[in-house]
């Protein structure tokens, strides 16, 4: 399992990068749908198959979707690589490099000085504990969650009811 | 050595019966259609017009094909292999009998919804990469109706996973032994089945290549093979739907011994693949908006209920 991490490991960096070159936005998202099959790989390496499972489903298969639909509906064309080709130059990379500069060592001190390493063993973690461990202790985040789903939905039908009064007069 | 080979030729195995299903099913389709319409259908060809299919592929493969210029190359190549690739890695969970499987997987059930929501990519990224209307039209559509029909397949195979307690295909088998699901679980059938009709856009719900407004959707700018890709992919996901519905619903391949299981499980896919086409003889076309108001007001609650009561029932019996 040692190696299929690494090897899906490399393919999530490689498409990662490739995300934020291309130019083609569906190009960028077709890379970003590789890169989460890959880290679904990873998960099910490190033995959680469950989640690897949800990240295909809901991110790769849904949420994606969602993007690549966006994208079909704004027509983007050669105008918008154009435009696409002016903001990325290399100067603009300097500020989030070392926002994430700060973020990659800050991680390196939490595992090499804080926690210690601890090897994963890879026992695989059923679909019934990862539901019991979200049920049970952390159920006030999933509440909370869903209350912010749920506003979300609220958000979204009053944007996209239609006003009977509007409609009548059209 | 026997023992390191077997796996390998029962996947050989399953994928040459699957591929071969699937072009037979183009004979076979066409044959039914045209009974059901009081017609031969192709009856020239070979025994029962039989050859039709190798005449069919001859022409297919023989055909020029061609990518238009203004299509977005790359994507438009990836397109069709994207669903004949997913669909074919959900056969890999099916257990066709006690000892003809390919992975033995935990959560089996959920791979088949994760390969299946891959498959929208295709209809979706062909219709954006052939640069045309018609077909971004279709491919518009396809992302809409098979993102809302996903929410609700999901949720109907929910109750089976309750009573079986697994999301392993084939322990959900085994707990069949006493009673078939179709029977408590009816609701998530019959939501399935249209949610299934839904994901291999088939007619009554074949609303992405609607021909009669569309051209033909999302595959307009398709030729030859590619476009043969496609139609291999859609008969394929019309037998992995008849292999799902058979395998949760129906027993997999349970069933009186006089026959042996893998045949029971190869009878009960035939009906429900002959029952797919017979929709396509009878249903006529819903308009898009019937469409997505029918799979949001009616499946989704019809779903929901489904899924409260089981698991209302499930925790009163023990």
């Amino acid at each position: 399992m040692t190696v299929v991490f690494w090897i899906s490991a490399a393919v999530t960096v490689i498409s990662t990068v490739m995300v934020i070159t291309r130019r083609n936005v569906v190009h960028a998202l077709l890379y970003l749908i590789v890169s989460l099959l890959a880290m679904a790989v990873i998960f099910f390496s490190l033995g959680a198959p469950f989640v690897a499972a949800l990240e295909v489903i809901v991110y790769a298969g849904a949420i994606m979707v969602l993007f690549i639909f966006v994208v079909m509906m704004l027509n983007l064309g050669a105008r918008a690589s154009q435009q696409e080709r002016q903001w990325l130059k290399p100067r603009m990379m300097i500020g989030p490099a070392i926002l994430a500069a700060i973020l990659m060592i800050e991680l390196g001190y939490a595992i090499f000085a804080g926690g210690g390493i601890e090897i994963i063993t890879g026992e695989p973690v059923g679909a019934k504990q990862v539901g019991m461990s979200l049920f049970e202790t952390y159920l006030l985040g999933v509440e909370l969650a869903s209350i912010l789903l749920l506003a979300g939905l609220v958000g979204a039908y009053h944007l996209g009811r239609r006003d009977r009064s509007e409609e009548e007069e059209s | 050595m026997i023992q390191s080979i077997h796996p390998l030729i029962i996947t050989i195995g399953i994928l040459f019966v699957v591929v071969n299903t699937a072009a037979l099913l183009i004979w076979l389709e066409r044959r039914l259609l045209a009974l059901w319409q009081d017609r031969y259908g192709p009856n020239r060809v070979g025994p029962f017009g039989l050859l039709q299919v190798l005449a069919d592929m001859i022409k297919i493969f023989t055909k020029e094909d061609w990518v238009p210029p203004f299509a977005d190359k790359p994507v438009f190549i990836l397109a069709p292999a994207v669903i004949v690739v997913a669909v074919l890695m959900s056969f890999a969970v099916i257990p066709f009998s006690p000892d003809i499987w390919v992975v033995d997987l935990n959560i089996g059930l959920l791979f088949f919804l994760a390969m299946s929501s891959m498959g929208v990519y295709s209809v979706v990224l062909a219709g954006w990469a052939s640069n045309n209307k018609y077909s971004l039209l279709g491919g518009m559509r396809a992302a809409a109706q098979m993102l809302s029909y996903e929410v609700f397949m999901g949720l109907s195979l929910m109750g089976v996973v309750m009573m079986a307690g697994s999301f392993n295909l084939r322990e959900i088998v085994e707990t069949q032994k006493g009673m078939w699901f179709f029977i408590p679980q009816i609701f998530g059938l019959v939501v399935f089945m249209v949610a299934g009709i839904a994901e291999t856009h088939r007619l009554p719900f074949d609303l992405p290549e609607a021909e009669s407004e569309l051209v033909a959707g999302y595959h307009s700018e398709y030729s030859g093979m590619k476009f043969g890709m496609f139609f291999v992919g859609e008969y394929l996901g019309v037998t992995l739907i008849s292999a799902f519905i058979t395998t949760l619903f129906f027993g997999g391949w349970l069933g009186p011994s006089f026959l042996p299981p893998i045949v029971w499980f190869i009878l009960k896919t035939f009906v429900f693949i002959c029952f797919f086409i017979l929709l396509r003889a009878s249903l006529p076309r819903p308009r898009y908006d019937q469409l997505m108001a029918y799979g949001w007001k009616v499946m989704l609650p019809l779903a929901l209920a489904n899924l409260i009561v089981t698991g209302g029932i499930i925790l009163a019996i023990g």
